[in-house]
């Protein structure tokens, strides 16, 4: 009975200096990452807010008169109010919250931006691929991506006669360029090793496109991708302006026309915020479709 | 002597624009079933360009290549090559890296249980099952080399090609590699065609020792047999009569017959 409790006592010091040593090693983590998660939050949320006051109180002053040509936060808030407080109200067939206009939008941007990146990433795969193909092509996409969503929009409507998939159109036209030379740059730069792995391995066409090229470029892919959706976010409310219908961008044109100045202000925070989020998102996707692409 | 894989008069000519160099010259070589052979030579004298001719990755401009009597030219899983820089995809994990080769060497003839089992059995083979689930970013070089020589041994090739595959490592990770290499080579009997620069990796490895001129027009100089028993110990063999003198023979022939000479 004694050797035991002999034992225990000359290992007790040590036992519980370990004990309280891995309890230090892991409270101060702990603390540090949560201070630091409090801390990093206020640095990241505070300036934004200050800037924001900033710029609505200059504006507020700017715009204080009574026969100022553009209305003040203030007059915005008073009038347009239940914009802002209610995005999903629905009373008639033009008369519904910004919600549901942005989400129409978006919906239409999903179709448009869709069959770009596919068509993109496809048309890039075989210009990147093809020494031809690059000199051929990559000049008329240099000219053609230029051109802005607006001054496509007579030709897509003379083509499809329809508002509906001349919209689509637009976006489709103006988010593809991106894509397209984005996709084709990655494809160039895949390293010759890859290739010669393919190549020992027998790969064909589709196994090196799905298996080599696709994960290779993806960086590439994902950076063109995230310039597409910008851009075709662009792209949708200048077409919705012209074509009619439901849609965040029809709904300034309809403001305007109406005279509903404080009406546009509320749209254009709702088109800013959504397409922040548009760009969050697919560099949030391509975080995680291109993790370990580029480790070695 | 029939020769298993045989090089026969394989001549190789770069041109780029108007000028071009004669890289290699008449290269003869034959390999024998289940025969570790190494070429050495100094930097630029076309042992990496010989070893993509035999890989099928680059094509000679004149002369055949010919294993097991039929021409090849161009790349297979037959002549499953581990490059130097492992040449790893760095998107997938070193059991699916692995697993790429195999479904793409076996995915026809067996059932996707036995793909399974042959991909672990070649990653137990170089030590590496714990991991299986890792990224090449996420395992040291050594580690990764190990994965580029399981997906090689994974396709069953008739001939291993190995390019220069522990320049990029260590001294202690170097030796470790090598006996492993050693060891599976004794083991499974492959044939192997390995370049190398370093000397006691030549002597400690191969059976067969080709030592090649200086380039241009680098061609085959002197054949050396290495006549050390198996299994190879390199420590006993440190004081070896035999290694020693295969040894000296490289070595003259690297540096007192065809020194470096640097390109002016």
């Amino acid at each position: 009975m004694t050797m035991p409790v002999t034992h225990n006592d000359s290992a007790a010091p040590l036992y519980d200096d370990e004990i309280e040593a891995a309890f230090r090693r892991r409270r101060t983590p702990l603390l540090l990452k949560y201070g630091g998660n409090i801390r990093d939050f206020f640095a990241a949320v505070v300036p934004p807010l200050i800037t924001l006051g900033l710029i609505l109180l200059v504006w507020q002053l700017l715009c204080v008169r009574p026969d100022s040509a553009l209305p003040s936060p203030s007059r915005i808030w008073s009038e347009a109010n239940d914009l802002i407080l209610h995005p999903f109200y629905e009373t008639g067939s033009q008369d519904m919250g910004l919600g549901w206009r942005v989400l129409t939008s978006l919906k239409r941007v999903a179709v448009g931006f869709g069959l770009a990146s596919v068509a993109g990433i496809l048309l890039g795969a075989f210009v990147g691929q093809s020494q031809l193909a690059t000199r051929g092509l990559d000049p008329i996409f240099q000219i053609l991506r230029t051109v802005p969503p607006l001054a496509w929009l007579p030709i897509s409507l003379a083509a499809f006669r329809d508002s509906q998939p001349s919209a689509i159109f637009v976006i489709f036209i103006t988010s593809i360029w991106p894509i397209v030379i984005n996709t084709a740059v990655g494809i160039r730069n895949i390293p010759q090793d890859y290739r010669n792995v393919a190549a020992v391995l027998q790969l064909n066409q589709i196994e090196f496109f799905w298996k080599i090229m696709i994960p290779s470029a993806a960086p590439y892919i994902f950076s063109g991708l995230r310039i597409g959706v910008g851009l075709s976010w662009l792209a949708i409310v200048a077409a919705e302006m012209l074509t009619g219908g439901v849609g965040i961008g029809f709904f300034i044109w309809d403001a305007w026309n109406s005279s509903r100045l404080p009406d546009i202000f509320v749209a254009l925070i709702y088109i800013g915020v959504t397409g922040f989020m548009l760009d969050r998102l697919v560099a949030f996707i391509g975080t995680i479709a291109t993790r370990g692409a580029q480790a070695s | 002597m029939t020769g298993y894989l045989k090089i026969e008069n394989v001549d190789k000519t770069f041109s780029r624009g108007g000028a071009s160099t004669k890289v290699l010259e008449n290269v003869c070589l034959r390999v024998e079933k289940g025969q570790f052979v190494s070429i050495i030579g100094h930097s630029g004298c076309g042992k990496s360009t010989l070893l993509n001719i035999v890989a099928g990755l680059t094509k000679a401009t004149s002369g055949v290549v010919l294993l097991e009597e039929r021409e090849v030219n161009a790349p297979g899983p037959d002549r499953a090559v581990v490059f130097q820089n492992h040449s790893l995809l760095p998107w997938l994990s070193a059991y699916d890296n692995i697993r790429l080769a195999v479904d793409k060497v076996f995915g026809a003839t067996t059932t996707r249980a036995k793909r399974h089992e042959w991909t672990m059995h070649n990653l137990e083979l170089v030590q590496m099952v714990h991991a299986r689930d890792k990224r090449p970013g996420e395992i040291s070089g050594g580690m990764k080399q190990r994965i580029g020589i399981a997906r090689a041994l994974a396709m069953q090739p008739k001939v291993l090609l190995l390019d220069e595959p522990f320049g990029a490592l260590d001294a202690l990770t170097r030796a470790h590699l090598q006996d492993q290499v050693m060891a599976l080579q004794e083991q499974m009997g492959n044939t192997v065609m390995m370049i190398t620069h370093d000397v006691d990796e030549a002597v400690l490895l191969s059976d067969r020792i080709v030592m090649m001129t200086n380039g241009p027009q680098a061609t085959i100089g002197e054949v050396l047999d290495v006549p050390l028993r198996r299994p190879r110990d390199r420590i006993s063999l440190a004081t070896d009569p035999t290694y020693l003198e295969c040894r000296q023979r490289v070595l003259q022939f690297l540096y007192e017959r065809h020194r470096y000479v640097e390109a002016a």
